[in-house]
């Protein structure tokens, strides 16, 4: 059985180490954030200048004036602190972020990431944070599904769609498994999800899966 | 004496000229200067360049704002929104120029032209359909790309506390946007829930100095907000 959404976002969770400082791009990566468990310490950044954020609120403790980048509703965790966009985004261009998750339309063997804009002529993409993201983590990670809506692999040997970073992403989680994206040397599948086969996850993919 | 509270939005807004670049603070509902733009909205100042987040919500605000043909240009990173009908009724039809800026990347054109710089490089868009049209260069075997500086005739933005100097404290995430479009803009106006007696707010809590603050009107949000947790 592949992965759920959840699962997905569990199974990244459970790579994170503790004490790493990370980003959360919006849809699925925001779930990861449910699946850490609370004895370890990760600090969750969100790029509209929020430092350590807590879990989601209970109706009685909601603030309208604390939001994550979704621009959905959260609380601060015990040594929370504030910075305005110009310096959030200081921290992020600059290397102090572990990890940012993100989804994605495509990831290419050589890293490259697609996850902004479906064409060159779509006219007015939002590209939001993405790009900064991409060029300044330490790590980036894709969590994805493995394939589009009608089937079409999102693992290809070059991007179609406009880039968002050049040679950005270190591993790809989907609902199928997960994939190591090495420099010189492309995909290598990591981790299998229950019951998916090699050939499957070959099947699902544009380009060349590695294993090892 | 220094005085930097004026006691109406009308005389906060006085002066703003047709053409003006103006810098709008907020991230989603928070930290937006709401009244100012209803404000600048009754103001009539016309041919504007609008920088800020998004392009706009619904038909309020800053999307009333461009209905009304007002906005020549936009300037942001997601046009995109729960509800952008106007802003993308407008450009299907040619009546508005739209300028993609990756968010970190606006963030610091902006800080650039408060701090006097007029021009830097960033990894950020390098190899992206963003760069084109800018300069590239590698520094240390990496690609970045020139970003100029972003000055803004005038700076809308809000803030939790001020005191008669123009020093502004930012509750929760109501900051982003708001501190940086305050050193980048000629004109700095700042909408406040609370103005408070000189020497009453912290020091270490004031976010943005009141040198980078030209004037401030106090405005109810209509909300019974508590203290900040942190101050």
């Amino acid at each position: 059985m592949p992965f759920n959404r959840d699962q997905m976002a569990r199974r990244l969770a459970d790579d994170v180490p503790e004490g790493w400082c990370v980003n959360l791009g919006i849809g699925i990566p925001t779930m990861v954030a449910n699946h850490v468990p609370a004895e370890r310490e990760v600090i969750f950044q969100s790029e509209n200048g929020v430092i350590g954020m807590g879990p989601a609120p209970s109706k009685e403790n909601e603030d309208p004036w604390l939001i994550n980048a979704g621009k959905q509703l959260i609380t601060l965790a015990k040594g929370a602190s504030f910075v305005g966009h110009a310096d959030s985004f200081a921290m992020i261009r600059g290397g102090h972020i572990d990890l940012c998750v993100l989804g994605a339309f495509e990831v290419a063997e050589n890293g490259d990431l697609a996850n902004w804009a479906t064409s060159e002529n779509d006219t007015a993409p939002a590209v939001g944070g993405a790009m900064d993201l991409a060029a300044g983590a330490k790590q980036v990670w894709v969590l994805m599904e493995h394939t589009t809506k009608d089937g079409r692999p999102k693992l290809v040997e070059r991007c179609g769609y406009p880039l968002t970073g050049l040679a950005c992403v270190r591993r790809i989680y989907t609902n199928l498994g997960v994939i190591d994206v090495l420099p010189e040397k492309g995909f290598v599948v990591r981790d299998l999800a229950p019951g998916v086969t090699l050939d499957e996850l070959r099947a699902k993919s544009g380009a060349t899966l590695h294993t090892n | 004496m220094i005085n930097k509270i004026v006691q109406s939005v009308a005389a906060a807004l006085a002066g703003v000229k047709d053409g003006s670049t103006v810098l709008i603070g907020g991230f989603g509902s928070v930290g937006q200067p709401d009244v100012l733009i209803e404000g600048l909205i009754e103001q009539g100042a016309g041919n504007l360049t609008a920088v800020l987040n998004n392009a706009g919500v619904g038909r309020v605000g800053v999307a009333r704002l461009m209905e009304l043909g007002r906005v020549r240009k936009i300037i942001c990173s997601f046009p995109r929104s729960s509800d952008p009908v106007v802003f993308e009724t407008l450009y299907r039809e040619g009546r508005i120029e739209l300028e993609i800026v990756p968010q970190g990347t606006l963030a610091e054109r902006i800080r650039a032209a408060g701090a006097g710089v007029p021009a830097f490089y960033t990894a950020t868009a390098a190899g992206t359909p963003l760069e084109r049209g800018k300069e590239t260069r590698d520094f240390d075997g990496k690609r970045y790309v020139m970003e100029r500086a972003l000055k803004g005739d005038v700076a809308l933005i809000e803030a939790w506390e001020a005191d008669r100097w123009g020093n502004l404290v930012y509750r929760g995430s109501g900051g982003n946007f708001n501190p940086v479009m305050a050193m980048g803009a000629e004109l700095t106006i700042a909408q406040v829930q609370h103005v408070r007696e000189l020497g009453a707010l912290h020091p270490h809590m004031i976010g943005t100095p009141g040198v980078y603050v030209n004037r401030v009107v106090q405005v109810d949000r209509g909300g019974d907000w508590l203290r900040p947790e942190l101050s």
